[in-house]
């Protein structure tokens, strides 16, 4: 019989086990490997201090890496949140059919993105794709979509979208019916405008449930991976080539582990600095009930 | 009520759009599933094949040891999920029910780990897997997930909530606390259980990453995986085999999205909520 000082303990010992073996340490190896030089088959692993993060950012391609994670999370937050929202409100209602709408546009939300990315690599597809054919239907020129630089990356924003939209605007109907009927109430007694009591008490009041969104899209755009190993491989010239791919082509392609786990580290940074503001807004959270 | 019409056809139209724009790739996919391989090479597009060729899944399925990936994502979902269940509701109940010493470094730590995503560690815990020898076997697909953050998290908050009185009625009937956790906690807990069960059976079915960085051959590959190497195998692209081949993916997923949808979206919602 375990002591009963000990049971505690005893319970969570498997689940602490778990997170740091394959969560807590792993990071500390990783910052460990970005400062040195390693091939992955070497018995040596030379210390090199900050040397790799010196190279990485002396890269033409590294700094394009990096470029093009800041747009596609840039592009995907803004539209991917911005749209939800208006749907939000606009769909916020009880019903069979709001509730099928929902549905609908959550659907994306759970399905494999192999299949998502296969799916719209055929739609986007620059001689047979529906996509195509649609802008067509409305005059538009064709676009080359994932196979020209000009346009891969936007393409890419759009699957991001598309698959994005329902799961934000769900949580975001969440958020609006958390909101205490009487302030609406209160906002029609005083004949306030839709515009004004949107402005005055809808956002304000979905303000928490924003910033979470905001940061949650945040850390998943910026480990965009499953959409550019399928859709592009980084491609066309480098042009969809974001961290997680080139941290992933860096370590298995070209075994430079020490260079991977460097840039390993600036998404570390990223995460990180996102996780800070996330607990900020969970204690705040917590407080303000 | 006069006024209020076209409102309501702008609604109604607005509504038909976004179903559209959401379900129409998904049409799309079926429909080209069924093609011939001349049907999807045809521009205008042919929104319905002649005759519905169902040998595309069998070629699809043939193309590769589809068996075997199915046969592998089955035990990789399955064994996460009874592992995640043996780790998290004991851990859940501990951190619900009793004060410890370094009760909230090792809550801390749960919720650091929430924040780590598998795409930050992947490359450390693959050298890791490699010096244990674990690489390209279905043990380092699960073992990485057997306790889950989130799990924890959900299922602490639903423990928190059983009534104290419950429990010290069951401790005077000298009930341990394996009986407890059994009899009281579990069923009380269950509807958050079904949900936890809906997110990660959906999580892990679908996940490409972590089997693509820890499997380098057929006999530890799962279905995502498999599916994404049918582009691989024809030469060509040819897209009604490759829409047939996602097909045997998506399905399962479809099916108890269509029976279990308010849990699901209840579940991911959550993920996002919290």
């Amino acid at each position: 019989m375990i002591g009963k000082k000990a049971f505690p303990y005893a319970m969570i010992t498997p689940s602490m086990i778990v997170f740091c073996l394959f969560f807590i340490y792993p990071i500390g190896y990783m910052i460990y490997l970005s400062l040195h030089d390693w091939n992955f088959v070497s018995p040596v692993k030379d210390f090199v201090g900050l040397s790799n993060f010196t190279s990485l950012f002396s890269e033409q391609e590294f700094l394009e890496v990096m470029r093009n994670s800041l747009v596609y999370t840039v592009l995907t937050v803004t539209l991917t949140t911005g749209t939800s929202l208006g749907l939000a409100v606009w769909l916020n209602k009880q019903g069979i059919v709001y509730r099928f709408v929902q549905g609908a546009m959550f659907s994306p939300h759970i399905i494999s993105l192999v299949s998502i990315s296969m799916l719209w690599m055929w739609l986007m597809d620059p001689d047979y794709g529906l996509l195509n054919w649609f802008l067509g239907l409305f005059g538009l020129p064709e676009s080359p979509w994932l196979t020209d630089p000009s346009t891969s990356l936007l393409s890419l924003v759009l699957v991001a979208v598309w698959k994005g939209i329902g799961f934000n605007a769900l949580v975001f109907i969440a958020g609006l019916q958390s909101i205490p009927r009487d302030m609406y109430e209160a906002a029609s007694l005083d004949d306030a405008t839709w515009f004004r009591t949107f402005w005055k008490i809808t956002l304000p009041m979905l303000s928490p449930t924003l910033f979470f969104l905001i940061i949650i899209n945040v850390i998943s755009s910026f480990q965009v991976f499953e959409t550019i190993a399928i859709m592009t491989q980084g491609g066309p010239i480098n042009s969809t080539n974001t961290l997680v791919f080139y941290i992933y082509e860096y370590g298995f392609n070209f075994f430079k582990i020490g260079y991977a786990s460097a840039a390993g580290v600036l998404l570390l940074i990223v995460v990180s600095v996102m996780t800070f503001f996330y607990f900020r807004l969970l204690s705040v959270k917590v407080h303000y009930r | 009520m006069k006024s209020r019409l076209p409102i309501n056809i702008i609604n109604g139209a607005g509504m038909i759009i976004v179903v559209v724009l959401f379900l129409m790739p998904f049409v799309w996919m079926v429909s080209t599933s069924f093609k011939t391989l001349g049907e999807t090479m045809t521009f205008p597009p042919v929104w319905f094949p002649d005759q519905f060729l169902w040998e595309n899944f069998i070629k699809a399925w043939n193309s590769g040891p589809f068996l075997r990936y199915f046969f592998n994502s089955v035990v990789v979902t399955f064994g996460i999920l009874v592992l995640q269940f043996c780790t998290i509701i004991p851990a859940a109940y501990a951190f619900a029910r009793y004060t410890f010493k370094g009760d909230r470094f090792f809550f801390g730590l749960t919720m650091i780990t929430l924040m780590i995503p598998p795409q930050l560690i992947f490359l450390p815990v693959y050298l890791q897997m490699s010096s244990w020898g674990l690489l390209d076997s279905l043990w380092a697909l699960i073992l990485p997930f057997a306790s889950s953050a989130f799990g924890i998290f959900l299922l602490r908050q639903s423990f928190k909530q059983v009534p104290e009185e419950l429990l010290e009625a069951a401790r005077l009937d000298e009930a341990s606390e394996g009986k407890i956790i059994l009899k009281i906690m579990i069923p009380m807990a269950k509807p958050v259980l079904i949900t936890f069960a809906l997110f990660s059976f959906i999580t892990h079915w679908n996940d490409y990453f972590w089997p693509l960085v820890m499997t380098t051959s057929d006999s530890a590959r799962t279905l995502p995986l498999g599916i994404s190497k049918l582009r691989e195998v024809e030469g060509g692209v040819a897209w009604n085999i490759l829409m047939a081949g996602n097909m045997i993916l998506v399905i399962p997923i479809l099916i108890v999205f269509f029976f279990a949808q308010r849990q699901i979206i209840r579940a991911f919602v959550y993920t996002g909520v919290k």
